[in-house]
């Protein structure tokens, strides 16, 4: 496999390298703008007030895009709990209320189906740890639109100050994204409204005010993977006595190999 | 005046390259795990792209093997950043008299060993330079993220259930900070036992709480094992390598690993053959239903490992 060629990025002390790539860059700059000063040979000079080289450096939030197609890779500790339904009973990792432990307990995905139910696991707060594939496109400016092939479902995420509308809860819930700035960047996305959902496959609860708190994270691995890491965390006291943190991992596809829309099933 | 945009972007972007220290994250403080590793059971490498060498490793381990002073410290690697059962305790080292950051500190934590990560542009040591529990980490920052990267580690397990990896494996990191969340991910590289790299994340949360490390790294000691043996399983003798079938009912083509078992696809290969279990036995979960008494094991049929 090619790998990156790390001995580069791990061998140049990195300060003494901004140095110089920061002295050449403003030195290329100043004679440029000198250059400019005097004019093109035979043009008469350039007057008005001196302005700087460069543009303030400022730090907007850094988006990031994350378009394109994604598939999950499913990795050890929660291989069991996610590439097939996990047992009756197996709350491992999650902090449950009395009542979410009760209504866990009697879960029975027969009777989901047969209530038309069957995709209770696929709304926003369990959906993106079933094994998929994510189809991220740029609905309009302010609009991102992930589409997954798990279920069949698709979520909205709202830039800007975009308002909910009023109307009933939905299994995806309504959602609002940032550009997170209080970190490393990426994409923060708050869904609410969501109807009452399963967080695991096996009727772990969530309730219809349960409030999702997700941060998409890009990194490039060697080979020059992009990889997204999503961060959810899960607020729902109805059912859970402490938040539910999670990170789990997809890596970016040149295209939508593999993609195979499923229906929701309350059984798989 | 105006600029020429490709001196501009070039400008901007060097600019970008190279951020200043005091614009980047601090990750100092404390930082409790928010996940943990639920039942695990020997024999269960699902997830793990191994290849044929890192499997028949795996299935010679013995759980005994631990109790062997020159053994008994192998779980503690970095890898324990991921599925020991940690928090992070982090600090940052300056410079003599100065307040140049040359190295992040992960402090050990009941066993696991500690790992500084050097961001002075120190070079790695020589490939023939020894090899620690620590490894050898080395770090620099693509904007306020810090990415690491370790070397130098010495064989150890990737989870605790025999799980090998060599003293070629490496480790790549990214820091991944949003407010009172810390998300560490990784890269597990091991040209020995992988076929590509394995990928982790795991997600901590700032914590203002006294927590105090218990005990300090692994020491090791005698457990009292016979000199002359290391116990092991030879090939095609591991009672537990159906161990998940019985337990999960998740079949061997399954828990022996392998890249395959990384991707939805895989979920297709085992849908028509799975069979869930009805309710869980063992299962971890605080308050969760009281477990009904286990059945009894077929005649013959080996201990579960504890």
């Amino acid at each position: 496999m090619t790998r990156m060629t790390k001995s580069t990025l791990h061998h140049i002390p990195r300060t003494l390298q901004c140095r110089q790539l920061l002295v050449l860059a403003a030195t290329l700059a100043a004679i440029q703008v000198q250059a400019l000063a005097q004019g093109p040979p035979g043009a008469p000079g350039r007057g008005g007030p001196a302005q700087p080289a460069v543009p303030p450096l400022v730090r907007p939030p850094r988006p990031v895009d994350l378009t394109g197609y994604w598939v999950s890779v499913v990795t050890t500790a929660d291989w069991r709990l996610r590439m097939v339904p996990p047992p009756k009973g197996d709350f491992a990792a999650v902090r449950m209320t009395p009542a979410a432990i009760k209504l866990a307990s009697a879960w029975d995905p027969a009777k989901d189906e047969a209530a038309g139910e069957q995709c209770k696991a696929y709304g926003a707060a369990g959906i993106m740890h079933i094994p998929g594939r994510l189809h991220i496109t740029q609905k309009d400016e302010k609009t991102l639109q992930v589409d997954l092939d798990a279920g069949t479902q698709t979520r909205l995420f709202h830039l800007g100050d975009w308002k909910a509308p009023a109307g009933e809860a939905t299994l995806q819930g309504e959602s609002l994204a940032q550009w997170d700035t209080s970190g490393t960047g990426g994409l923060k996305v708050v869904t609410n409204r969501m109807k009452p959902g399963y967080l695991r496959r096996n009727g772990v609860p969530y309730s219809g005010n349960a409030v999702l708190t997700e941060y998409f994270d890009l990194v490039r691995q060697s080979a020059g993977d992009q990889w997204l890491i999503l961060t959810t965390v899960l607020e729902d006291p109805a059912n859970l006595v402490q938040p539910y943190t999670d990170s789990i991992q997809f890596r970016k596809q040149a295209n939508g190999a593999g993609w195979d829309p499923t229906p929701c099933s309350a059984k798989w | 005046m105006k600029i020429p945009l490709p001196f501009v972007l070039i400008t901007a972007s060097l600019a970008g390259l190279c951020q200043p220290a005091a614009a980047q994250i601090d990750l100092s403080g404390t930082w409790v795990g928010t996940g943990q590793e639920g039942e695990l059971l020997l024999g269960d490498f699902t997830g793990i792209p191994y290849n044929a060498a890192g499997r028949a490793r795996g299935y010679s381990y013995s759980q005994s093997q631990l109790s062997e002073p020159e053994r008994v410290c192998l779980f503690y690697t970095q890898t324990q950043l991921f599925n020991g059962p940690f928090g992070l305790k982090i600090s940052k080292q300056t410079a003599p008299g100065s307040d140049k950051v040359i190295s992040w500190t992960l402090g050990g934590w009941e066993d696991r060993a500690p790992m500084i990560i050097w961001v002075d542009g120190r070079p790695q040591p020589s490939k023939n330079a020894p090899h620690e529990r620590t490894g050898y980490t080395t770090g620099h920052w693509e904007g306020d993220t810090l990415v690491s990267y370790t070397t130098h580690m010495k064989a150890g397990y990737l989870r605790r259930n025999g799980s090998p990896h060599s003293d070629q494996a490496t480790m790549t990191m990214h820091f991944l900070r949003h407010a009172d969340l810390l998300i560490l991910a990784a890269e597990f590289d091991d040209p020995v036992y992988l076929t590509e790299p394995l990928y982790w994340s795991r997600s901590f949360r700032a914590t203002r709480s006294a927590v105090e490390m218990l005990d300090g790294p692994c020491i090791q000691g005698d457990e009292g094992v016979p000199e002359g043996a290391v116990p092991h399983y030879l090939p095609g003798k591991n009672p537990f390598v159906d161990e998940m079938n019985r337990v999960f009912h998740i079949p061997v083509i399954a828990s022996q690993g392998g890249a395959e078992t990384m991707y939805p696809e895989f979920r297709k290969k085992i849908k028509d053959t799975f069979v869930p279990v009805e309710r869980c036995l063992t299962c971890g979960g605080r308050g969760g239903p009281p477990a009904p008494p286990a059945a009894p094991p077929a005649p013959g049929a080996p201990a579960p490992p504890r």
